[in-house]
C-alpha cells in the first residue's frame, strides 16, 4: 500500500495531524500555546528538527545497528535541537525567552522520535523528508489554532493586536494550564464530530 | 563481537560529527548571541543610564581583563565626546546577588545613573530597587570613587521602606562598581580614546 509523495505530505495535515490524531508531544503543545506567536515559533522549530532528523535517520538507516537505534536517533535529534536553540538565541532572542525550556525539550518530543522510529527508519530519503515536513506543518497548524483560540479569549488579542474593544474582560482561565486541557479537548471533540458526519 | 564493534563505531562517529557541527555553529553565532543577551538583559538599564547619548552603547563596548575576570564597559557619547562608561557591579541582596549597571562620567568621576539588571528580591518590596526611579535617582551625582551607604549606616541613600537589606545590597553593588572603577581607571581612560 504505497502512498504517493503528495499523500505522504497531506496525511500530516489531517489524517495523522499531531497532536490531535497522533496524541503525542502534548507537553509543549499545552505549555507554549498561550499565544499565536509562541505556537508559530515552536511549530517552525519543530518543522526544522523533524525534516532534518528524518532526512538523516533515513540516510543512515542501513548503517545504524537496530540495537542502538534509539540512542542514534536521540543524538541526531539533539544535535538539530541545539542548532535551533543557538539560531533562535542569535536571531530571535525575544521569542527564545518566551519559549524558554521548551526548545531544548524538543529532544524528547515524541512526535520527532516517533517519526524517526516509525517512518524514517523504514523509508527512503525523499519520502522521509516529505513526511517530516507534512507532520511538522500539521503540528504547526495545530499549535497556531490552539494558540489563537487561547490568545483571543484569554487575553483578547491576536498576534498581540487587540481584537475586542476596551470593554472586553479577558477570560484568563484560557491562558492558564487548565484552559489548555479544555481547549485541546474541545478541539479533539470537534475534529471527531467533523469526522463522524 | 562484530556487532558490538559496529555499534561502538557508529555511535562514536555520529557523536563526533554532532560535536563538530555544534562547535562550528556555536562559534559562528557566539558574538551574535552575546549581543542579543546584552540587548535584552542589560540593554534597557544601559540605555536608561546613558539616556541622551548619541551612539549605541551596546555596539560601542570594550573589555578589560581585571585579574581573571573579563569586564565589559559600554561607552556613552555625549556632545560628540565619549566621556561616559557604564559597567556592572554586584551586591549581596536579600534573596541573592543583585546585579546592577552604573554609569560614570570619566572626567569628573561622578555617577550619572544606576539601574538594577538582575535580582531575586521579594516582589513588590525589594523589587522596587529595580522599578522605583525615586530610589535609583538618588545615586545620580555621587562620587564614583567613594563607598556608597544607606542613611542608617551613615551614608547618603534613603533606603526603600521595608527593604533595608536590598537597599544595602544595591549600595554594596555600587561600591563594588566604584572599586572596579578606581582600580581600572587608567585602562578605561586609555580604551575610551579609541571611540573618539
Amino acid at each position: 500500500m504505497a502512498k504517493s509523495i503528495t499523500q505522504e505530505f497531506v496525511k500530516g495535515l489531517w489524517d495523522e495531524i499531531p497532536p490531535f490524531r497522533l496524541v503525542l508531544g502534548l507537553c509543549p503543545t499545552l505549555a507554549v500555546t498561550k499565544s499565536v506567536e509562541n505556537g508559530l515559533g515552536m511549530g517552525v522549530a519543530v518543522i526544522f528538527v523533524l525534516v532534518c532528523s528524518n532526512m538523516l535517520v533515513s540516510l543512515l538507516r542501513n548503517i545504524i545497528p537496530s540495537k542502538v537505534r534509539i540512542a542514534c536517533f536521540i543524538v541526531i535529534i539533539a544535535t538539530f535541537v541545539i542548532v535551533v536553540e543557538l539560531l533562535m538565541q542569535a536571531y530571535t532572542y525575544a521569542l527564545f525567552l518566551k519559549l524558554g525550556i521548551f526548545i531544548p525539550l524538543i529532544v524528547v518530543n515524541c512526535v520527532v522520535l516517533g517519526r524517526a522510529e516509525a517512518f524514517a527508519y523504514k523509508n527512503g530519503i525523499v519520502r522521509s523528508i516529505v513526511d517530516g515536513f507534512g507532520i511538522g506543518v500539521g503540528f504547526t497548524i495545530s499549535l497556531v489554532a490552539l494558540g489563537a483560540l487561547r490568545e483571543v479569549f484569554g487575553s483578547g488579542t491576536f498576534f498581540g493586536i487587540p481584537v475586542f474593544g476596551a470593554s472586553f474582560q479577558p477570560f484568563t482561565f484560557m491562558i492558564e494550564a487548565p484552559g489548555a486541557f479544555v481547549c485541546l479537548g474541545l478541539m479533539l471533540s470537534l475534529m471527531n464530530l467533523a469526522e463522524n458526519k | 563481537m562484530r556487532e558490538i564493534i559496529k555499534m561502538i563505531v557508529v555511535l562514536t562517529v555520529l557523536s563526533s560529527f554532532s560535536g563538530g557541527l555544534l562547535a562550528a555553529i556555536r562559534g559562528g553565532t557566539k558574538d551574535k548571541i552575546e549581543y542579543q543577551q546584552l540587548v535584552f538583559v542589560k540593554g534597557p538599564a544601559i540605555r536608561n543610564i546613558l539616556e541622551g547619548c548619541s551612539n549605541d552603547p551596546i555596539v560601542d563596548r570594550f573589555k578589560i581583563n581585571d585579574g581573571d575576570i573579563e569586564r565589559s564597559f559600554f561607552v556613552g557619547v555625549f556632545d560628540g565626546k565619549p566621556n561616559t562608561v557604564a559597567f556592572e557591579g554586584f551586591g549581596k541582596g536579600f534573596g541573592g546577588d543583585i546585579g546592577l549597571m552604573v554609569g560614570v562620567n570619566i572626567n569628573d568621576d561622578k555617577i550619572i545613573g544606576m539601574g538594577v539588571t538582575t535580582h531575586s528580591e521579594t516582589p513588590g518590596i525589594g523589587s522596587k530597587a529595580k522599578t522605583d526611579p525615586n530610589f535609583s535617582n538618588q545615586f545620580k551625582g555621587l562620587a564614583a570613587i567613594e563607598p556608597c551607604k544607606v542613611k542608617p549606616d551613615g551614608g547618603q541613600i534613603d533606603a526603600i521602606s521595608g527593604a533595608t537589606v536590598t537597599s544595602r545590597g544595591v549600595c554594596g553593588g555600587v561600591t563594588n562598581a566604584a572599586d572596579i572603577y578606581k582600580r581600572l581607571k587608567p585602562q578605561i581612560a586609555e580604551k575610551i580614546k579609541e571611540f573618539n
